[in-house]
């Protein structure tokens, strides 16, 4: 056995605990979980089924963690997990896993799917079966401070902008400010639109805030890659800076992955509760429009749907927040049937999108059907979502099948209409 | 050995056999899962309504939205094959008989004429799901020698169960020697197949749960 794969194993077998014991235990091969993954309803090909995308580490288990499988490992019955084979499972963990947890929400003993999944790359990291994107992005974001490579001074350059176009002063490294507010590199670089509205809507609703110069990067490559280590490395930044910086809270950027390493997995990383509260940036603006705030000067006639981002919705918890919200902008929004935490995913989650070769992109075009026939179904040409990566990997879509469709950032979008 | 020597071997020593490797197998299967423990979650709570282990532990015994459409066949099958063992098992006389003898408690029971169409109901469901199993590609897929054998450790017992109430095939001695063998096969088959999420599936839903839960999502 190769060293990385002894390690590998190791991780593997660190990650097992009561709950993948008992989900494990529980799995009847009742499929059911497949008719849940876009990968498998857009391909019809068994081996996306997502409990199947776990059998080495149920072998691991099995072989290490119970009676019957250490003696059929004495005896020699039991098949090693072998580095070929983690090589053939890398394509099933990563390429046709955006970890949007929409499994966990059907299989019928209850097993938490994305939760072993997540668990499973831990060793598949340590083991060196990652996606040379994914692997590569991880990489710039501890060496540079984003997945992008992006360093201050191109921040620096974006606020510039921002703050010649609005008017308004960003804040930076400002002590005692209510809010430290993150952004990712994908807003940065694509949609600098975002920072605008935020700079905005925090004047308009008299709140203080300031960016933090060595903490701007919200996103987590090093939990998409499933490296604990890399992981707090890179959320410790923003830790840091918060308490330096002393602020109540940390506001969370639109993009889905980053919000769930900050608000769910931070504390889990750093092995201690925070200090400060991490809000997302609509559950925030969902309370400026509770309070009157958020007052729109007009709204959006263009018939819509929305595009609920598995992180942020249906594994961020943030379920209540955008619905009103968008009613708030858009006078013809059309509620569709799997909205809110029964959502399809985009295709491009969970460090997805960041995978180049032909056959993931030619696999998260196919998977991009389901929401082609989303906006189909509903018949309208305008869509709304919160979250950089979905963007990214919904404006591939489009242009893959060539759609006439207009795809709009909540945020943005509010911020545009927003009450002068 | 003859019939009635094998019957009275499968009612005696058989059975205390059967049931000491049910009772110790689910003992241990138990601990050796729920003894791995889990770390605790440090990220501060969101509470939501609805959003608990108790409460997955209980709705996820519905079809969620959507699904009963893209598996009918599951659900459906499902439900009556599970609904008709456990009233066979805890509402059939004999069986509320057995139960008495080793535990001391009883209950009224179902007519058997009830229950041999319950038996009857459950095995044309279960010849449905195997059916199932057999053409469609995901489950054929997952399936492994397990799957085929347990489906038949649990048929057995109903089959002979009910062909030695309706006195076919063997005489009723014969035919009762073998359900209460079949039974006790099971019985021991039970805690180290996938037949064990009979118990897991409560801790499996509770932890799904929870840990969405602790999110502010109801699972």
């Amino acid at each position: 056995m190769s060293a990385t794969l002894e390690k590998g194993i190791h991780a593997l077998k660190e990650v097992i605990d009561a709950p993948i014991a008992s989900y494990f235990e529980s799995c009847v091969h009742c499929g059911l979980c497949a008719e849940a993954c876009l990968f498998y309803t857009e391909t019809g090909d068994p081996k996306y089924t997502p409990i199947h995308k776990l059998e080495p580490l149920r072998r691991v288990y099995e072989q290490e963690y119970t009676l019957l499988g250490r003696l059929k490992k004495m005896v020699g019955l039991s098949k090693p997990v072998t580095d070929a084979e983690l090589d053939q499972w890398q394509e099933l963990v990563y390429d046709s896993c955006t970890m949007c947890g929409r499994c966990s929400l059907v299989c019928p003993v209850g097993n938490d799917i994305v939760y072993m999944v997540r668990k499973f790359r831990e060793g598949m990291a340590v083991s060196g079966h990652v996606p040379d994107g994914i692997r590569s992005a991880t990489k710039r974001t501890v060496e540079t401070g984003g997945p992008m490579g992006l360093k201050w001074p191109a921040v620096a350059n974006v606020l510039k902008h921002v703050q010649e176009n609005t008017g308004l002063t960003v804040p930076v490294d400002k002590e005692g400010a209510e809010y430290l507010v993150l952004l990712s590199s994908m807003e940065i670089v694509n949609y600098p639109e975002y920072i605008e509205a935020i700079a905005k809507i925090f004047k308009k609703a008299g709140i203080s805030y300031t960016l933090a110069s060595d903490a701007y990067e919200a996103t987590n490559a090093g939990i998409q890659i499933g490296n604990s280590d890399l992981a707090k490395v890179i959320v410790s930044r923003i830790v840091d800076a918060a308490e330096r910086l002393k602020v109540k809270k940390v506001l969370s950027p639109e993009c889905g992955h980053a919000y769930m390493a900050i608000r769910w997995e931070g504390p889990n990383l750093v092995g201690r509760p925070f200090g400060f509260e991490v809000v997302h940036v609509l559950e925030l603006l969902d309370e400026l429009r509770q309070k009157g705030v958020l007052k729109m000067k007009d709204k959006l006639k263009d018939p819509l749907i929305l595009h609920d981002p598995c992180q942020i919705v249906r594994r961020g918890g943030v379920l209540q927040a955008p619905e009103p919200l968008i009613q708030q902008v858009a006078e013809n929004y059309i509620p569709i049937a799997d909205k809110q935490k029964l959502n399809w995913c985009c295709g491009g989650g969970g460090g997805a999108s960041a995978i180049h070769t032909e056959e993931a992109e030619a696999l998260r075009a196919k998977a991009f059907r389901i929401k082609k026939r989303q906006i189909e179904e509903a018949g309208v040409n305008t869509m709304v979502t919160f979250c950089a990566n979905c963007r990214i990997t919904i404006e591939e879509g489009f242009d893959h099948y060539e759609m006439n469709t207009k795809l709009l950032g909540l945020t943005e979008l509010l911020a545009e209409h927003l009450e002068d | 050995m003859n019939d009635l020597q094998f019957l009275t071997w499968t009612r005696g020593p058989g059975l205390d056999i059967a049931v000491g490797i049910f009772l110790l197998g689910v003992l241990w299967r138990l601990i050796e899962i729920y003894t791995l423990g889990r770390k605790k979650d440090l990220a501060a709570p969101r509470h939501a309504a609805g959003a608990s282990g108790l409460h997955t532990v209980f709705r996820r015994s519905l079809p969620p939205p959507g699904m009963l459409k893209r598996s009918p066949v599951s659900y459906i099958g499902g439900y009556i094959f599970h609904i008709g063992l456990a009233i066979i098992v805890f509402l059939g006389a004999p069986h509320i008989l057995l139960i008495e003898n080793l535990v001391g408690l009883s209950w009224p029971a179902l007519p058997s004429q009830f229950i041999g169409l319950t038996a009857v109901v459950t095995m044309a469901a279960m010849v449905v799901m195997l059916a199932d199993r057999i053409n469609k590609p995901v489950k054929r897929f997952l399936s492994t020698f397990e799957d085929w054998f347990t489906w038949a450790v649990t048929f057995v017992p109903v089959l002979t169960g009910w062909m030695a109430t309706q006195h076919l095939l063997l005489p009723y001695t014969q035919m009762l020697a073998l359900h209460i063998l079949s039974a006790e096969v099971l019985l021991v088959v039970l805690p180290f197949s996938k037949l064990f999420h009979g118990f897991t599936l409560f801790g499996s839903r509770w932890y799904n749960g929870r840990v969405n839960g602790h999110k502010g999502v109801p699972v």
